[in-house]
């Protein structure tokens, strides 16, 4: 057989030639293969029963470490940072392994309390983005080289007392940090120290020294007032204390306590949040109108006390007029025992005012007290940025460190950053990311976490916590401490003899045992910062300039993400997917339009406009928002990073790009053109309205106290319904129940990133989201009621409700879905074949399909991330709330191993544990002293869809809120 | 034309009496090959780096399960002991012999023992030794006659169906707390009318011990 003299010409690819036989899909796998692929799985599943396991080797220690047992977690008191400041956090650690945090009831400031972002704080620690190695010029270096690559740099400038030597930080409440910070520029007499948050707290801090005089925090307590009055200050979800005021706030309105112990909440806002959500009265007020919002209650409540402050806003519109003077009646009737607060966003004059309005009303010293400032520095940031750029320009600065601040990223768009710091001829930076600011910089040093690093910082109100580390440094990272030792020429000091060194100066006598005391306990008793006493407010030394006449157009307002904040947690995939309190987006930001200025310009969710003030633009997506003031647009930072990590990079736009030194939350003049393009936005919650079924419950605490029993059904009236099924046992055992107050419920999400940390659920991304395959076991569902223009907003948790007549267990084929002896609808993993008829039958779709392998079982760090005790889901399993079953057992054994029964209150879940307002409630229904039995009793209990007779051992607490009856007449 | 000979009947009847057949046999084959002691490994006493004697330990000398197991009673993980345990005896006893070379390396170069589990529950099996112990289920109970095992081997399948054994009915396996450290204790006759008192007076539930959520979760 002859071979033919030339090889066939090569076949043109299926398609080439007859683009209508192309294939159909771009799918890696094609219909013969996946047949093949079937057939052989098929034959080859029997086969795998067959296997015998591998071989596991076991290594023990060679030295066992004091105070751990195997197989036993451990808990440490320490802190996380939220925008500089301490929270105090109880972290769980599995043999070494830090997995879990949450809040340390026993802190002063915090009190147990925590937000999403401290919650999802431990997914950073084990970021795989992170920064792995010093790096020089973008090169791999090391340490060393670093110590001695400066060495040189800084022996110069000791000759020249530091001239050109400039040191930028973003805000600390480190002791310790500062003292180093002092030393170095005692010893660099002219190097200069800049701060920049991009979460300033700028106006706060000029309003108090306007109407105080001096420098001064002002720590409210929530807990004391009766009448609360916001002016844009979004008090339950902005800045480190917000956890704390959604405690205190709450505490009055638990269990409908607000007809009993009344507290009220006025908001005036130009953008909905979770404080306005919250509110008595919600007030939908542009933003340009707070100054005279704020000129007349102030002299409604203070007279003339307020004229200095006043710059002689417009007047009021007379409806809006007569509201405030009703809500100013309501505060001089509860003077004493009344607040009144503005958001960072307002101007320090109106800050003035509001301590003008609380002195007036005699608050300070009870609803409000002064302290000195808790920040190292209480400087204006952008005063202090804006210096930096000068002196760049001036050629004054040669030498720049940057300790954690991303400027590059987050400095207002008009200092135009990232070009003047080329012009700094030696620029090193500490940050945990290589991120825009590090990829400009010559060094780059990793930064370690606050769990592996022994530290100090301050908590709100002034409690020391000393940080101690959990996890030695995974990568390699150098703690802001070391990184200024080395610049202090003391390269070889760890953080643990800088940080011990510094509070022995302190403290002197007795400071060993006082360091073992603050580690144990997580914070330094008695550190909080003592009141001031501020005799009288000084009037402002030059008369306040008259208000410059409120420009007219559309007015763009500027705000921090409620998920990732400035960007800080932009890498995190926890806080991505977590569906932001109003609009239940995830993976994106937009610009937020109140829905009679969308219909004006013939906008729609989805549609991509462009954002223009001055001379800069940005491309947005639109998203409407009911409660929205008009004419406002609302975009939120922390989006549109370039160097974020794999998560974060070119997710949503970035809104720094319209930010101004000037104008970092407000900018007048914005101008919208539409683009014609449409922006794919996935929200896990696209409905508004309850559609009339009572699923919130709510009363005004008039109508509970004439009608204690309104959130029972016409069904709970006449009895249980009736059921085909028959009834379950209860036995005497455990019979575990959860009550969800809804007067309580803010919203806030804090619960849904703890369950998402204890129970191993994995993150899925945009486009699944987008499909409807969110994995979060537990939900906060959002409702609108009433006009589109000013909403009544409510929030509802959801998740399993642990029926006693489940709708899934019947139908499952394999028995994967089950019931326990102590009521628990339990979900077996083993046995589930996915055929998803469980998830069918829920009423409440609380159900969740692992469509794909989404737990990402690859990344070697985020092995360690993953709580032992909670099986990590495969690919075709269902899955859904188990009230932290794994929880339940350690107590049950635990109790047993004492000779006991499970304590009320020992053992709690998650989501209860993260809530900053204890709406969670969880017990043993069979023990009558049970917390959650007399709120399953009280008559605001109530299930969701009872009609269904599904019977849920979770049930809520109806709403009771508290409005004023004189402004509900009007 | 006849195409198919007399016989093809019988053949067809055959082949499918035969193919009914060879799916049962199938069927049986990988349900013992499940349970075989291949599969499980029962009774395979495994080599390990250092030819540990239980029998000697235990059976000879005598130790206490906890003198080297010392978190069986606190944790879910009974613990296996760190080297220095060994060294407390074997710097002085033995303290040349060749046997013992891996220990006196690791102590010294402070790197582990890679010994080979023996006892090793998949991993969806959430096992927790110390509520066990508390509750009267000795040591030998699953682990078998561990005072004559020169080499341990596994003395139960460890199969969900030999869990069910106790999990449905502890009475036929529990015993006094003060016997569960005891290898060489016998259940006596009437095992299953003590039994019974023990588990009401342990206030084991036994309604419990079959809810999924007690080992997988």
């Amino acid at each position: 057989m002859s071979r033919p003299p030339f090889p066939p010409p090569p076949r043109p690819p299926a398609g080439a030639e007859f683009p209508e036989c192309a294939p159909q899909t771009q799918d890696a796998v094609g219909r013969r293969a996946f047949l093949e692929l079937m057939g052989a799985s098929l034959a080859l599943a029997g086969v795998t029963a067959c296997t015998r396991q591998p071989v596991e080797k076991i290594v023990p220690y060679i030295d066992a470490p004091e105070g751990q047992t195997p197989g036993k977690a451990t808990t440490y008191a320490t802190a996380v940072l939220v925008e500089g400041y301490a929270a105090g956090v109880l972290v769980t650690s599995h043999e070494g392994r830090p997995t879990k945090i949450e809040g340390n009831p026993t802190h002063p400031a915090t009190r147990g309390t925590t937000s999403a972002q401290v919650q999802a704080e431990i997914l950073n620690l084990y970021d795989p983005d992170r920064s792995q190695s010093v790096r020089h010029a973008g090169w791999p270096s090391s340490w060393p080289a670093f110590i001695t690559a400066i060495a040189p740099e800084l022996a110069v400038k000791k000759l020249r007392r530091g001239a050109g030597m400039r040191l930028l930080t973003g805000a600390t409440t480190s002791p310790t940090l500062g003292d180093q910070i002092k030393e170095l520029l005692a010893r660099y007499p002219a190097a200069r120290w800049h701060q920049w948050e991009p979460l300033t707290l700028d106006s706060i801090r000029a309003g108090a020294r306007l109407a105080l005089g001096q420098d001064a925090d002002s720590q409210y307590h929530l807990d004391l007032a009766r009448v609360i009055v916001s002016l844009d200050a979004d008090l339950f979800a902005d800045g480190p204390a917000a956890p704390r005021h959604a405690r205190d706030f709450a505490l009055r309105r638990k269990n409908g306590g607000v007809a009993r112990a009344p507290n009220r909440l006025y908001v005036f806002e130009s953008t909905p949040s979770i404080t306005g959500a919250a509110a008595d009265h919600r007030f939908v007020v542009h933003r340009a109108l707070m100054p005279s919002l704020a000129e007349a209650l102030a002299t409604a409540t203070a007279g003339a006390a307020a004229m200095p402050f006043c710059r002689r806003a417009p007047p009021l519109a007379a409806a809006l007029q007569a509201q405030v003077d009703a809500v100013a009646e309501d505060l001089l009737q509860n003077a004493g025992a009344a607040l009144v607060v503005a958001g960072s966003s307002a101007p320090p004059e109106i800050h003035a005012l509001c301590h003008v309005m609380n002195r007036a009303l005699r608050n300070v010293g009870k609803t409000v007290v002064y302290t000195e400032p808790v920040e190292v520095r209480a400087a204006a940031d952008a005063l202090s940025l804006a210096a930096l750029c000068h002196d760049i320009d001036a050629g004054l600065v040669d030498q720049l460190f940057i300790i954690e601040a991303n400027p590059v990223y987050t400095a207002p768009a008009d200092l135009r950053f990232a070009e003047r710091l080329a012009k700094v001829a030696f620029r090193a930076r500490l940050g945990s990311y290589e991120d825009e600011t590090s990829a400009l910089c010559h060094w780059h040093v990793p930064a370690a976490h606050p769990l592996e690093s022994f530290g100090d910082a301050r908590a709100v109100d002034g409690t020391v916590t000393i940080l101690q580390p959990l996890i030695a440094p995974l990568y390699d990272g150098k703690s802001a401490y070391r990184f200024l030792a080395a610049l202090l020429d003391l390269p070889g000091r760890s953080d643990h003899d800088i940080v011990k060194d510094y509070w022995q100066k302190t403290w002197k006598d007795d400071s060993d045992r006082r360091f073992a005391k603050a580690l144990a306990d997580g914070f330094v008793a008695g550190s909080a910062a003592p009141p001031l006493s501020i005799a009288a407010l000084p009037r402002p030394a030059a008369p306040l300039a008259p208000l410059a006449p409120a420009a007219t157009g559309l007015t763009l307002l500027i705000a921090a993400d409620p998920s990732i904040k400035d960007g800080t947690f932009a890498n995190n995939g926890w806080l991505q997917e977590l569906a932001k309190p109003l609009t239940k987006i995830v993976w994106d930001n937009v610009a937020h339009l109140a829905p009679q200025t969308a219909l004006a310009h013939g906008l729609e969710n989805g549609d991509v406009v462009t954002l223009e003030v001055g001379a800069r633009r940005v491309e947005a997506p639109v998203w409407i928002l009911p409660g929205q003031a008009p004419d406002c647009v609302t975009v939120h930072l922390g989006f549109g990073r370039r160097f974020a990590g794999r998560v974060g990079d070119q997710v949503g736009f970035d809104a720094y790009r319209l930010r101004t030194a000037e104008q970092l939350w407000t900018r007048d003049g914005l101008r919208l053109t539409k683009t014609g393009r449409q922006h794919l936005i996935a929200t896990t919650q696209s409905h508004h309205s309850m559609e009339g079924r009572d699923l919130v419950r709510r009363a005004s605490a008039a109508q509970y106290r004439a009608a204690p029993r309104f959130a029972k059904t016409l069904n709970d009236k006449a009895g249980p319904p009736q059921s085909l099924y028959p009834e379950r046992p209860q036995g005497d055992g455990n019979a575990w129940a959860l009550s969800i107050d809804l007067s309580a419920c803010i919203g806030c999400n804090a619960c849904v990133v703890a369950c998402q940390a204890e129970n191993n659920v994995p993150v899925v991304g945009k486009d699944q989201v987008a499909r409807g395959r969110e994995m979060a076991w537990l939900r906060v569902d959002r409702y609108f009621e009433g006009s589109a223009d000013a909403p009544v907003v409510s929030f509802q948790p959801v998740m399993c409700m642990h029926c006693e007549n489940a709708p899934c267990e019947p139908v499952c084929p394999v028995g994967a879905t089950v019931h326990s002896s102590e009521g628990l609808n339990e979900m077996v993993y083993n046995r589930c074949v996915g055929t998803r008829y469980c998830s069918n039958n829920c009423p409440y779709k609380v159900r969740r399909f692992n469509f794909f392998g989404f737990a990402d079982q690859g990344t070697e760090s985020l092995k360690a991330l993953r709580n032992p005790n909670v099986t990590v889901r495969a690919r075709g399993v269902m899955e859904k709330c188990t009230y932290c079953v794994q929880r339940l057992n350690l107590a049950r054994i635990a109790a047993k191993l004492e000779g006991r029964g499970v304590l009320d209150g020992e053992v709690q879940t998650a989501c209860q544990a993260a809530c900053p307002t204890a709406a969670f409630t969880f017990g043993n229904q069979n023990d009558a002293a049970a917390e959650v039995t007399g709120l399953q009793a009280s008559p605001l209990s109530y299930e969701l869809l009872d009609i269904l007779g599904t019977r849920p051992r979770t049930r809520y607490l109806a709403a009771v809120n508290n409005p004023n009856p004189n402004l509900e007449k009007g | 034309m006849q195409l198919f000979p007399a016989g093809a009947n019988t053949l067809a009847r055959a082949t499918l009496v035969g193919a009914a057949l060879a799916v049962v046999f199938v069927l049986v084959a990988v349900d013992r090959l499940a349970r075989s002691a291949w599969l499980t490994r029962v009774g395979d006493a495994r080599e390990q780096p250092i030819p540990f004697s239980h029998k000697h330990h235990v059976g000879g000398v005598g130790l206490d399960c906890r003198y080297c197991h010392t978190s069986v009673e606190t944790s879910p993980f009974a613990g296996l002991p760190p080297v220095q345990t060994c060294m407390t005896c074997h710097s002085q006893l033995w303290s040349e012999a060749g046997l013992l070379e891996p220990l006196r390396r690791s102590f010294a170069t402070d790197r582990g023992i890679a010994w080979v589990r023996v006892h090793d529950l998949p991993d969806f099996v959430y096992f927790n030794h110390s509520i066990h112990v508390r509750q009267g289920i000795g040591c030998t109970t699953c682990h078998g006659p561990i005072d004559k095992m020169p080499l341990v081997w596994q003395e139960s399948s460890l199969q969900m169906s030999w869990c069910l054994e106790c999990h449905r009915r502890p009475e036929r396996f529990v015993r006094p707390r003060a016997a569960v450290f005891d290898v060489g204790w016998q259940s006596p006759a009437d095992q299953e009318t003590r039994g019974a008192a023990l588990v009401a007076l342990y206030g084991i539930r036994k309604e419990q011990l079959t809810d999924c959520s007690v080992c997988h979760r």
